[in-house]
């Protein structure tokens, strides 16, 4: 008997892995969550029947969403994860000295449990003693925060199920209210491959570039997210993450990369011509 | 828990229509469409079993004007599961409702005591039929600047000066939530001979929840046009007519039958139907949910500065007898916006559009229906619109209802002979149409009223502020129609 897990790029489109185990399934309150065990990808954490990480290609994705900020603005102190239940964003955080304070506002309780048991791997840093976990919805704690933050990470779902209102103005509008003068916000953006994903991703950009002044887009390869090709939002209101990089500061830090390095730093805000053909459409980009 | 002497677990309509579906009957009837494969692209977008499932009457489906089989037993558990001794389906809202009351109660000349602030419906009515209204007038709160209820002592008054008034028409709740203390009035009325009508368009769930303000038919009184697609659960355009002991259920029905359709739809009909087994079996729990939503947006939004979601605590047992705690009304004046403009930029900015926005208010309709993350988008847009929009109060109409000046019944204003007269130079005529911003539909001018400077400064500020005003035959409202 062969067991292979599925999803559905596109209504056409589908992508599938050989599964050794299905070690974990539940209903939560908020989402269907399962841990599965693949041949070739190791342990996946699947929510409501889409991939959101396996233990083979995580670190890019974790990488990129930390490191590049991180290496724009060394003096990063306090820090806020948004979703991120499995922990991935934190690790990579940990890793750095600078980083004094970080809260992880996750909506899913159950998400960071499982994790905790089945992907030790993302989850290892929770217990970190400047790691303070809430349990609450996002967009409700971004409101209560007012000029706090250094920098903001966005780790959500896609924009449709329990990490929609992660994708909308109000949000976007909350957490530059949230930062402070040098704060950074980084998002999961979604990709411009496929139309469904597009779309989403040309409101989450216009929305971002309708509050700051700098609002770039930057990419990496995911093997197992939707046509392998996904984006990120950097948006700032002080630091051009190119013009701003510290290569120098991030190398003293001596950190093990798999993905992330200084040439993919400035390389990753090259865009190919498909991607700014739709960032064109979105009227934010001349 | 409530006990209802008819199973409330059963639901006739649908099991007809059921029946109807596996029996394949060949259709030689309307509608045209057959079942959705004359019109393809009809059926590709409301969806097959959509279009299948509408059809005309016939015997085993009952027929609406007629009602002897299984419409009737559906109205029969309605009357049962609302409290009331008989109700009937009605396909053209609680409008048709409210004009089915009146008409029954009133033949034309003769008296009906209601508030001004009641919806465009009843008056329509009286334009049909030819009642004449005698207007109590609400109470007001100015620092909202919206209408309350009527007290039961003017009620009274209303009656002892016009004995010869058929009936008194009450809203409960009006549109922001508010009530009279209608057991009192219904004592009152009984007292003096005449008939009370609830216009419950904003108060089905008053019949199945715990907490809230009492219900038309708990109070004992005769007729209450009851909106149950408003917050019931069922299709938009569906709502029932409720009627109590001693109100002669087969009349009412010649008088429903006098402007209702014959072709009534059977998808708004198994709509009720299933929105009244529902709400019979799980009312109780959707409208829990519905007050915990709105409580909680309350508390968020009255923490966010500016706003103030108004609550039980302006109950004065007078004008605010009661307040319907699932309403989220919300005054944003304080903060330099009109109701209107918030409501404007949660659509356009927000994608989030609420029910209506008038001057000084907006009102967002909360069910057991919503999700938590969505009252967090609502809380949050408002907070983001009072930080990038907020501004002084200074220069904001401060108002929101003018009491009316009566000189002709509505019907006889507008049927009289009349003339268009650039709005402008209106004041001191009589309105021979109606002015209303829509939503709420409560008429700023009725006709037979007479038009004042302050009437038209009202509605020259609701038109600069984006109000959809509605009503005249100037689409425009650049010109009214007056009585000559």
């Amino acid at each position: 008997m062969e067991l292979w897990f599925t999803e559905n790029h596109t209504d056409s489109v589908r992508f599938s892995i050989k599964i050794k185990r299905h070690l974990f399934s539940e209903q939560s309150e908020f989402q269907k969550i399962d841990v599965l065990e693949s041949e070739e990808f190791g342990r996946m954490l699947v929510l409501d029947g889409y991939l959101m990480l396996t233990e083979k290609d995580e670190y890019i994705y974790h990488e990129m969403i930390t490191h590049v900020p991180l290496s724009v603005n060394p003096d990063i102190k306090k820090v806020l994860v948004i979703g991120g239940g499995d922990g991935g964003a934190v690790r990579e955080l940990c890793r750095f000295k600078n980083i004094e304070h970080i809260d992880m506002v996750e909506i899913d309780r159950r998400v960071v449990e499982v994790c905790r048991e089945y992907l030790q791997k993302t989850a290892c840093s929770l217990d970190d003693p400047r790691v303070h976990l809430y349990y609450e919805d996002g967009l409700k704690f971004v409101r209560g925060a007012e000029n706090e933050y250094d920098l903001i990470i966005v780790d959500s779902t896609d924009p449709f199920g329990p990490g929609e209102g992660l994708f909308t103005k109000e949000f976007y509008g909350n957490c530059y209210k949230a930062l402070n003068e040098c704060g950074i916000l980084v998002n999961q953006h979604e990709s411009t491959f496929y139309n469904e994903y597009a779309k989403a991703m040309k409101r989450a950009h216009s929305r971002i570039k309708s509050f700051f002044p700098i609002a770039l887009v930057y990419q990496a390869h995911i093997p197992t997210y939707p046509s392998g090709h996904w984006l990120f939002g950097f948006a700032s209101k002080k630091f051009h993450p190119v013009n701003d990089q510290n290569a120098e500061w991030w190398l003293a830090q001596g950190l093990k990369t798999g993905y992330y390095n200084r040439f993919v730093h400035s390389g990753c805000f090259a865009l190919p011509q498909n991607v700014r053909d739709v960032l064109r459409e979105t009227g934010a980009e001349k | 828990m409530r006990t209802y002497r008819f199973d409330q677990n059963s639901s006739p309509l649908l099991d007809a229509m059921n029946e109807y579906q596996t029996n394949r009957v060949v259709k030689f009837d309307v509608p045209g469409h057959k079942g959705g494969r004359g019109n393809k692209a009809l059926s590709d977008f409301l969806g097959e079993s959509c279009l299948k499932n509408d059809v005309n009457s016939m015997k085993p489906l009952d027929n609406l004007c007629h009602p002897v089989s299984v419409i009737r037993e559906a109205q029969e558990l309605a009357a049962d599961a609302f409290g009331a001794e008989n109700a009937f389906f009605i396909v053209n809202g609680a409008t048709g409702a409210v004009q089915a009351m009146v008409m029954s109660v009133c033949k034309s000349g003769e008296k009906i005591i209601l508030p001004r602030n009641v919806h465009r419906s009843a008056i329509n009515a009286l334009v049909v039929c030819g009642a004449v209204p005698v207007y109590v007038n609400p109470g007001i709160n100015k620092e909202l600047g919206i209408p309350l209820g009527m007290t039961a002592g003017e009620v009274e008054q209303a009656i002892l000066e016009n004995p010869d008034a058929k009936a008194v028409l009450v809203n409960n709740p009006t549109y922001y939530g508010i009530c009279s203390d209608l057991r009192r009035i219904v004592e009152i009325a009984h007292k003096h001979g005449l008939m009370v009508l609830c216009d419950e368009a904003h108060g089905t769930h008053f019949y199945f929840g715990d907490g809230l303000p009492e219900n038309g038919m708990a109070v004992g009184a005769d007729m209450a046009a009851v909106s149950v697609h408003k917050t019931g659960g069922s299709l938009t355009q569906s709502a029932m007519l409720l009627m109590g002991k001693g109100v002669n259920a087969d009349y009412v029905r010649q008088v429903i039958n006098l402007t209702q359709t014959t072709s009534a739809s059977y998808l708004l009909m198994v709509s009720l139907d299933l929105a009244r087994q529902n709400l019979a079996l799980h009312g109780r729990e959707f409208y829990a949910k519905t007050v915990e939503f709105a409580e909680y947006a309350r508390k968020e939004i009255n923490a966010l500065g500016g706003y103030y979601a108004f609550g039980e605590e302006l109950c004065n047992g007078r004008d605010f007898f009661a307040f319907d705690k699932t309403k989220l009304s919300v005054h944003t004046r304080a903060m330099g916006l009109a109701g209107i403009e918030v409501y404007d930029l949660l659509r356009d900015e927000y994608d989030i559009q609420i029910e209506f926005g008038d001057i000084g208010n907006i009102l967002a309709i909360i069910t057991g229906g919503d999700r938590a993350l969505e009252i967090e988008r609502l809380v949050s847009a408002l907070s983001e619109i009072k930080r990038l929009y907020g501004r002084s109060p200074v220069g904001l109409y401060d108002h929101e209802y003018i009491n009316p000046n009566v000189v002709l019944p509505p019907q006889t204003a507008f049927y009289a002979e009349n003339v268009p007269l650039p709005i402008a130079e209106t004041a001191g005529r009589i309105a021979a149409e109606f002015v209303m911003c829509y939503p709420p539909g409560i008429p700023i001018l009725a006709p037979g009223e007479r038009i004042t400077k302050d009437i038209l400064d009202y509605i020259a500020y609701a038109k600069e502020k984006g109000c959809s005003l509605t009503g005249c035959r100037d689409m425009n409202v650049e010109s009214l129609m007056v009585v000559k």
